[in-house]
Parts: structure tokens; C-alpha cells; sequence
């Protein structure tokens, strides 16, 4: 059983074509790492997945549950349970950390979620979702209210980018609840102490997955490559 | 049932608290139409009234040294259906006195009123006033509102103003500040609006920061939608030496509404600084894909970033 099939995407923004054939699957409850360089397009799967404005694959179908997704709306993709942690999470002016937690379900209790993100709720509930908390701070508030909102399939978008070496565990422990929820988790990251834990990796490179398997595997074969500037000929590996 | 029921009856559907007149710990001044229906002044407060054919005037003395625990409540409203109010104010804080004061303004059922607030303030060296105006307009319109208030900051005096309409249709309204900050003083001028149908909003605030390391703050959010129009005016003047001043104006524009940003930055001397910021658009996206991505509908989570804006 699949709960997401990615087949064969193409997509291109002005004179860059980013995929050219990108075919994915995870499978309910699976955790899968996505690993590239910069700018090889890691986001811009998220936003096509997520459904925002304007990213619509130029071929191919993205299928949640069995059913063509790629038409619908980035709220409908809500509502059938998709929801994403965004690599730079938005500002909002004059929402609270509670107000912003309890958004869609106002019977949470958002101090849990928080802790399970490693903030002390007492803290931070009355805190303004504005430009006063800091980078890891955002982030750690977004990991927690994708988590409250109890999704199917979550993407994060390096979760890990921005909070302190120390910290990591969090992150570590906000994927553990997804999978103990048993959500699926589409897991952005650059780190290989993140990536191992998932239950299977992908690298992209030069619009296609070009590895995937066991994240042990796919970390190794990430670093040793050879290719620093992908221009497809080590990258037709598959 | 009395006039003054009426307005506290009023007040009360606005959200206000009705107790408040009852309270003997809280000076106030309520006045319908050109009526002064109630007031009372605590230690350290003196507050002469007069009523005229048109509105009303009152002189308020806050005493040398006085600090006020309770803010002081003033609720102007006009409940007819038609009707002018003018107000007279003259304010004067004297030294090392500080003071809250929350001006309700409430107009039902206005179809073609007018209400005019012409104020003079002159906050003392080392005294502190904040002044909160909330408006409460019915749904129909007819209002026209002209607050014009003329501020004068002593040597480290601090002035806190914040306008709040986000209830029922805006009609037309004019704000006119000039705030003129002194030595070391402080001017914040917020202005929260939310205008709908034809509603006409103008925002004009002026603080000219003339004393020596003064400083002074104009914000304004407003929303507006359907067939609405706002135009902010922030003028600020940094002519002295450390002056600091900053506009930061955001409005939010649906529908086929009009929005306007004019900020004005002048500086005369070297040594004052004086930054602006203006963002008039639609919702932002990414907050719109952010809170959709948290289940909410696209109206709903437009609701939710404009009534953060103006909260
Ligand atoms: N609107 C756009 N116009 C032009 N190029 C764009 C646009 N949006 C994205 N790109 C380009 O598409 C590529 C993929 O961007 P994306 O943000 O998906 O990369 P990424 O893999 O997430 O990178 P990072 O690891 O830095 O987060 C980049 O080269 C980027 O510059
Ligand atoms: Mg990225």
C-alpha cells in the first residue's frame, strides 16, 4: 500500500527546469529522508506536494490514497490530511503561540505540543508569533503545531536547519511522535544523524531521484560521490 | 429608560463594561449629543465641563506629581440617528503626573451624524499620558468622524496614543495628529482601522521631534475591502540632534479597495535619524499557504491575518 505516489513529475520555472521525471512513493506511516545540494529542488517538491499556488507538475501525477492530487488546492490538500513545516516558517503580527497552535482544534492542549518540540510552555504560550522569537525558535513552534494538528503525511523542510547542535534530539523526538501517530513523514534534511533514522532515504539530483534505499546507504553514496557539479553523468546512476 | 442607560446600554453591547461609572475609583466624563450626562474626577484629577449648542467642552487638570492607579473613562456617543457632537478638550499634565485615559466613542444607529474631537494636550516634563480612543460605529454608515488633536510633549514627558475602529461600517473618518515631542520625549501614535463597503479612512499623524534625543513612532494597520478607501499620511521631523523616528505603516487592501501610503520623512539636523516603512498589498501568501496548510479555509485564514494586523 502506497499513501503518496509521486510518477514521473516534470515541472520548470522560467527557463529552469527543475524536474524532469521525478517518480517517489512513501508508504503510510513511512519516514522518508530527502537528501541534495542546494538548489537541487528539495522545496520545490515540498510546495508541489503541498499544492501552493502556482506549483502545478508540468507532467505527471502526484496521487494521495490512490486518487490525482495535483489538481486540487492547497487547503483541500489539507483536508485530506497533508500538511508541511515550511524550511523559513512565516511571521505573523498579533497571533499568539497559543492562538496559533490551537488555529484548527481549540480542545488541544498546546503546552504538550510545545514540549515535545523542547520549549517550556510557561515561556512561550503568550509569546507573539512575530519577528521577537528567534530563527530556532519559529521553527521548533511550527514542528509543534504540525505535530498538534495530527496530519497523514507531513512534510518538513529541514527541520533541523537553525536549531542548536544540542537540540537535535528535539527534532529527533518530534519524528518519533509523528511515527508513533502513524504519519508519514516526508523528511528534508541535510544532516546524517537525522536522515539515518529514517526508514528509507532519496537523493535528488539534476531533476530525479537518483539513489534510494536504506538511509545508511543513501547518506554514504550522497557523500562519496564524486560529482560536485551534477551535470547528469554521474547522476544517470540509479 | 435614561439617557445615560441608553448609552451605557450601548457601551455594554460594544463589549464595555458597564460598572465602570459605578465605580468610585475611576474618574469619568460621559456626554450624549451636547449632554453631559455624568462625571466624576478623583484626587488629583480636576475636570471643568460646559455644555454648548453643539457639543460639549472640558478642561482636565491632571495635579503636579499625580499618578492615577485607574484609567480615566470618557464615552462620547451620539444615539440617534442624527445628530452633531463636538467636543472641546484641553489637557494638561502637569509635572510628574501620569494618567490612562480610554475614550469610548459610541454611535449606533448613526445614519448622519457627525462627531468632531478637537484636543489640546500639553504633557509636562517627566509626565506620561496614554490615550486609547475606541470607536464603536453601528452598521449603516452615516457617521463622520474628525478626531484633530494637537500634542505637546515637555522635557521627558511620554505620550501613548492608540485608535482603535475595527467594529461596524468606519463611514468617513479624518484623523489629524500633530504631536510636537521635546526633550528627550517620547510620541507613539498607533491607529488600527478596518474599513468596509465605502467606508473613507485618512490617517494623517505628525511628529515633529524637536527636542534633543526625543523619540517618536507612527504605526497604522488597516484593512480595508469591498469598495473602501484609506489614505495614511505619516509625517515625521527629525530636528534635533539624536532624534530618532520611525513610520511603519501596513495596510491590507481586498476587494476593489483603494489603499494609500504617503509616508514623510524630513530631518534638519545631522544628528537625527529618521527611517520609514510601507507595505500595502494583499494577504501575504506564505501566511495564507502557512495557516490553509493548518486547516483552515482560505476565508478563514485571511479573518485570522487581519484581525492579527489590527489587534
Ligand atoms: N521562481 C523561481 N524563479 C527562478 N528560479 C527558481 C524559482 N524558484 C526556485 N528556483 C530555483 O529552483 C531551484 C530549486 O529550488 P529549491 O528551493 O527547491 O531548492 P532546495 O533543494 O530546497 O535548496 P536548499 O537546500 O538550498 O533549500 C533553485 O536553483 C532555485 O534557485
Ligand atoms: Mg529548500
Amino acid at each position: 500500500m502506497v499513501l503518496l505516489e509521486i510518477k514521473s513529475i516534470s515541472y520548470r520555472v522560467k527557463e529552469k527546469e527543475i524536474f524532469s521525471g521525478l517518480s517517489l512513493s512513501v508508504e503510510p506511516g513511512e519516514v522518508h529522508a530527502i537528501l541534495g545540494k542546494n538548489g537541487t529542488g528539495k522545496s520545490t517538491l515540498a510546495y508541489l506536494v503541498m499544492g501552493c499556488e502556482g506549483y502545478i507538475p508540468t507532467t505527471g501525477e502526484i496521487l494521495f490514497d490512490g486518487k490525482a492530487i495535483n489538481h486540487l488546492l492547497l487547503h483541500e490538500r489539507a483536508k485530506l490530511g497533508i500538511t508541511m513545516a515550511w524550511q523559513e516558517p512565516v511571521r505573523f503580527e498579533g497571533i499568539s503561540v497559543r492562538e496559533y497552535l490551537t488555529l484548527k482544534n481549540k480542545e488541544i492542549d498546546p503546552s504538550k505540543y510545545l514540549e515535545m518540540a523542547g520549549l517550556y510552555p510557561g515561556l512561550y504560550l503568550n509569546r507573539m508569533m512575530d519577528n521577537t522569537l528567534s530563527g530556532g525558535e519559529r521553527k521548533r513552534i511550527e514542528l509543534a503545531s504540525v505535530v498538534a494538528l495530527d496530519p497523514r503525511l507531513v512534510i518538513l523542510d529541514e527541520p533541523d536547519s537553525g536549531i542548536d547542535m544540542l537540540s537535535i534530539r528535539d527534532i529527533l523526538n518530534v519524528i518519533t511522535v509523528f511515527k508513533e501517530n502513524g504519519a508519514s513523514v516526508i523528511l528534508i534534511t541535510h544532516r546524517e544523524e537525522i536522515a539515518i533514522i529514517a526508514d528509507k532515504a532519496s537523493e535528488i539530483c539534476n531533476g530525479k531521484i537518483i539513489c534510494s534505499g536504506a538511509p545508511v546507504k543513501v547518506t554514504q553514496y550522497y557523500k562519496t560521490r564524486k560529482c560536485e557539479v551534477c551535470a547528469g553523468e554521474e547522476c544517470t546512476f540509479v | 429608560m435614561s439617557e445615560l442607560d441608553e448609552l451605557l446600554k450601548s457601551f455594554g453591547e460594544a463589549g464595555g463594561d458597564q460598572s465602570i461609572l459605578a465605580n468610585t475609583a475611576f474618574a469619568h466624563l460621559a456626554a450624549s449629543g451636547h449632554k453631559i450626562l455624568s462625571r466624576r474626577a478623583v484626587k488629583g484629577i480636576e475636570l471643568d465641563t460646559v455644555e454648548s449648542d453643539k457639543g460639549i467642552s472640558a478642561t482636565v487638570r491632571l495635579l503636579k506629581g499625580t499618578r492615577l492607579l485607574n484609567p480615566v473613562h470618557l464615552c462620547f456617543g451620539v444615539l440617534h440617528r442624527s445628530g452633531i457632537q463636538e467636543i472641546n478638550m484641553r489637557v494638561n499634565f502637569e509635572k510628574d503626573s501620569q494618567a490612562s485615559f480610554i475614550a469610548h466613542c459610541i454611535f449606533p444607529k448613526a445614519e448622519k451624524v457627525k462627531h468632531i474631537m478637537d484636543a489640546v494636550i500639553h504633557i509636562g516634563e517627566n509626565a506620561t499620558m496614554r490615550y486609547s480612543e475606541i470607536h464603536y460605529h453601528g452598521i449603516y454608515g452615516g457617521i463622520e468622524v474628525y478626531p484633530k488633536a494637537r500634542i505637546i510633549i515637555g522635557k521627558n514627558g511620554r505620550y501613548f496614543t492608540d485608535f482603535l475602529l475595527i467594529n461596524g461600517l468606519v463611514g468617513k473618518l479624518m484623523i489629524d495628529y500633530g504631536v510636537e515631542v521635546g526633550e528627550n520625549g517620547v510620541a507613539e501614535l498607533i491607529a488600527r482601522v478596518f474599513g468596509h463597503a465605502t467606508d473613507n479612512i485618512l490617517i494623517k499623524d505628525k511628529v515633529a521631534l524637536n527636542g534633543v534625543n526625543s523619540k517618536g513612532l507612527i504605526k497604522t494597520r488597516v484593512a480595508i475591502e469591498n469598495n473602501a478607501q484609506a489614505q495614511v499620511i505619516g509625517v515625521t521631523e527629525g530636528n534635533a540632534r539624536g532624534a530618532r523616528g520611525h513610520v511603519d505603516c501596513m495596510e491590507i487592501v481586498k476587494d476593489n479597495a483603494i489603499a494609500k501610503a504617503i509616508p514623510l520623512v524630513k530631518v534638519s539636523n545631522s544628528l537625527a535619524k529618521v527611517t520609514h516603512e510601507a507595505a500595502i498589498g494583499s494577504v501575504d501568501k506564505k501566511q495564507l499557504d502557512t495557516l490553509m496548510a493548518h486547516g483552515l479555509a482560505p476565508e478563514e485564514a485571511v479573518d485570522v491575518i487581519v484581525r492579527g494586523i489590527l489587534k
